[in-house]
């Protein structure tokens, strides 16, 4: 159970700077929880509503609608099995069967030594690849047995480290404004006027 | 077959036919500020910014861009729907791409980040609008790192941030992430979630964007395809522009088949004129049914779309005719279905989908799915009555009241209804959940009846309970 550590309020800061109003960043200071702890804890929630001027209550509610965010641990490897349409009628379904069998446990657990979570889930948008995983967001194609095997013991013996980080962190490269560069975000109550470049005068409708 | 795949790109299929978003991907470096600059990148910009902004919307206009999120309303309309001297405007960019069977978004956003940026840039010097942000899935990791490293690039090297180009134009443009909610594309719930909320859609009127949008100012959403043309428009004019492509539907469109297809794809096709049969059987697109099966259905618009069936191969990928025949071209997605297909089963992905992303903020959606999904599961497992399938048409005209549209078939002498229909739901989730299950009903209905329990009736053998107690 933490609070953001002292360098993540500083990324926090930062996500949050770019924003019109501080509660636009909840979403991604979320994300930065779940990175820091692998699930997002009650403690970040509260640390989170803090920062973003919302109370804990208004940041679990937001959270809980998205389900990327996990608020209990989960497995090292987050294995997210397409069965919507197009992976279906290649083979989805007969692929989450085998992940079952070879994992040893139902799509929706974890397995003891807590290395994997196995999960369904809805179109991943690689439909003409089909069947697709991801685990932890990144993704396999066109995935047999054989593939799928292969993957969960290169998983299990660390040698995919340097491709996949462990479950709560997506992207790993964060966009960063220069201050020097940066336009600056205003709250648009305090930006009523047309942007320089709009020079023309807008005829009234 | 003729097309051309690339190792550094699975799934996109290149070919000989124009390509205005799509012509970077045969580099490997493609998403490189290096290789951008290399290859015309930003030249669309400076274009841009050698003109007035008014002359800049013109030629958008001129060009007739249509949306390529889905509705496929005209980019340079839609941006001219915000109420006269209300600022600050804001751009959203709607790149949280999960229609089943969509995908190119997220090619254009791993392949060609500086194209989209480039795209946004031009969008917001046309009409004015104050910041733009970003929206990417949340799933997509290298869709989100890709744009990351690009903006980074792109902030350094003065394409965006402050006085562009050394002109008076500046713009900061923020990458937001989601964390998985299909619903979530509905440009108003996309808004929801960027204020930081659940991700549900809120209700037109008034709540159109262009009006009351982000923090309840105009805002212009728009998809990332739609924002990957503008470049190519700038350094080629419009008339360039509609020169490809049909008078109502210029320029080209990317469409990924998949399913039951030889080769699935995503390829960028002419459009308006090319047909569902030039992509299916097309050397250069999917080159035939797997396995030369028999085509059975397909759907035509990304999973929202009622199926399509042979009967209809020749249309053009046409919005018009594909609303006149019963459907709609939608994201640009095709899910080939061949004659194996077990047809309620292929309907049920479908719907659990629909009923699984429902936001909850509607009853008919959220209710309603959640049945059509339970019954729907009940008939593929072989266990639902005659008055299963009677109930999941009841509770879909409760989604969607009066005639709901659907293909024509000469094998059933069916007459086609066409797009659009009636709703109860804010957004299209709701309908969404019952398309599916309506087009398999229709069109399929023996196969249904075929999984139906064959009710056998234990005979009530007439035995007083006295006759019992005394047989004791």
């Amino acid at each position: 159970m933490s609070r953001l550590t002292e360098d993540n309020v500083r990324v926090a800061h930062e996500i949050i700077s770019r924003y019109p109003r501080p509660r636009s960043a909840t979403i991604p200071l979320l994300h930065l929880a779940q990175q820091q702890d692998g699930y997002v804890t009650n403690d970040a929630i509260r640390h989170i509503g803090e920062l973003v001027g919302a109370t804990s209550a208004e940041v679990l509610g937001t959270a809980t609608f998205y389900e990327m965010f996990k608020f209990e641990p989960v497995g090292k490897y987050l294995v997210n099995i397409c069965r919507t349409m197009s992976c279906a009628l290649m083979g989805g379904e007969e692929l989450m069967h085998h992940a079952e069998h070879r994992l040893g446990i139902k799509a929706g657990s974890t397995t003891p030594d807590g290395m994997f979570t196995l999960e369904h889930a809805e179109c991943q948008a690689a439909c003409t690849e089909a069947p697709t995983l991801q685990v932890n967001y990144r993704y396999r194609f066109r995935v047999t047995p054989e593939t799928f095997d292969a993957l969960i013991d290169d998983l299990a013996a660390g040698r995919l480290d340097s491709e996949i980080p462990a479950h709560g962190t997506v992207a790993r490269i964060r966009q960063h404004i220069p201050a020097e560069r940066g336009v600056g975000a205003v709250p648009p109550e305090d930006a009523t006027n047309a942007p320089s470049w709009m020079t023309v005068a807008e005829a009234p409708k | 077959m003729t097309g051309t795949t690339y190792s550094h790109a699975p799934g996109f299929v290149a070919g000989d036919r124009p390509q205005i978003v799509t012509a970077r991907f045969e580099y490997e470096d493609s998403y490189t500020l290096e290789r951008a600059i290399a290859t015309d990148g930003y030249a669309g910009l400076r274009a841009a910014l050698s003109r007035s902004a008014t002359e800049v919307h013109d030629e958008v206009k001129a060009a007739t861009v249509l949306g390529r999120g889905g509705a496929g309303f005209p980019a340079g309309t839609k941006w001219g729907l915000t109420p006269a001297g209300v600022w600050p405007r804001y751009l959203v960019v709607n790149g949280d791409e999960s229609e089943p069977g969509t995908y190119k978004d997220r090619l254009l956003m791993e392949r060609d980040p500086h194209q989209l940026i480039e795209g946004c840039l031009i969008a917001c010097y046309a009409a004015g609008l104050s910041q733009c942000f970003l929206y990417i899935r949340g799933e997509m990791a290298l869709a989100q790192e890709r744009v990351a490293a690009a903006l980074n690039e792109a902030y350094a090297a003065g394409y965006v941030g402050r006085n562009i180009l050394g002109s008076d134009f500046s713009l900061d443009i923020v990458l937001h992430w989601g964390a998985g909610a299909y619903v979530v594309g509905e440009e108003t719930a996309l808004i929801e979630s960027l204020e930081g909320n659940r991700g549900m859609p809120r209700l037109k009127p008034p709540f159109f964007p262009a009006a009351i949008g982000l923090y309840g100012k105009p805002t212009i959403v728009n998809n990332v395809e739609t924002m990957a043309n503008l470049p190519w428009l700038m350094r080629n004019g419009s008339a360039a522009y509609t020169a490809i492509g049909s008078a109502t539907s210029p320029g080209t469109r990317m469409v990924a088949v998949s399913g039951h297809v030889k080769r699935p794809g995503v390829y960028e096709i002419i459009n308006g004129t090319t047909t569902f049969r030039d992509l299916l059987y097309g050397e250069e697109f999917c080159g035939g049914i797997r396995d030369n099966n028999e085509l059975k259905a397909f759907v035509p618009g990304g999973g929202s779309a009622p199926w399509f069936l042979p009967d209809q191969l020749d249309l053009p990928f046409e919005g018009r005719l594909i609303g006149a025949a019963g459907s709609m071209a939608g994201s640009g997605a095709v899910m080939v279905m061949d004659d194996t297909t077990d047809i309620p089963n292929a309907a049920l992905t479908l719907t659990r989908f629909y009923a699984h992303e429902s936001c909850g903020k509607c009853t008919p959606c959220r209710e309603g799915g959640t049945w059509l999904m339970r019954i729907l599961d009940r008939v593929v497992a072989g266990q639902g009555t005659q008055r299963d399938l009677d109930q999941l048409l009841e509770v879909g005209g409760t989604i969607c009241p009066g005639d709901f549209p659907h293909a024509s078939s000469e094998r059933l002498g069916l007459a086609a209804v066409p797009f659009p229909y009636k709703m109860t739901t804010i957004c299209f989730v709701g309908p969404s959940a019952y398309t599916p299950v309506h087009s398999a009903l229709t069109l399929f209905r023996d196969e249904f009846e075929a999984k139906l329990v064959k009710r056998t009736f234990i005979p009530v053998t007439a035995v007083s309970v006295s006759e019992t107690e005394a047989a004791l």
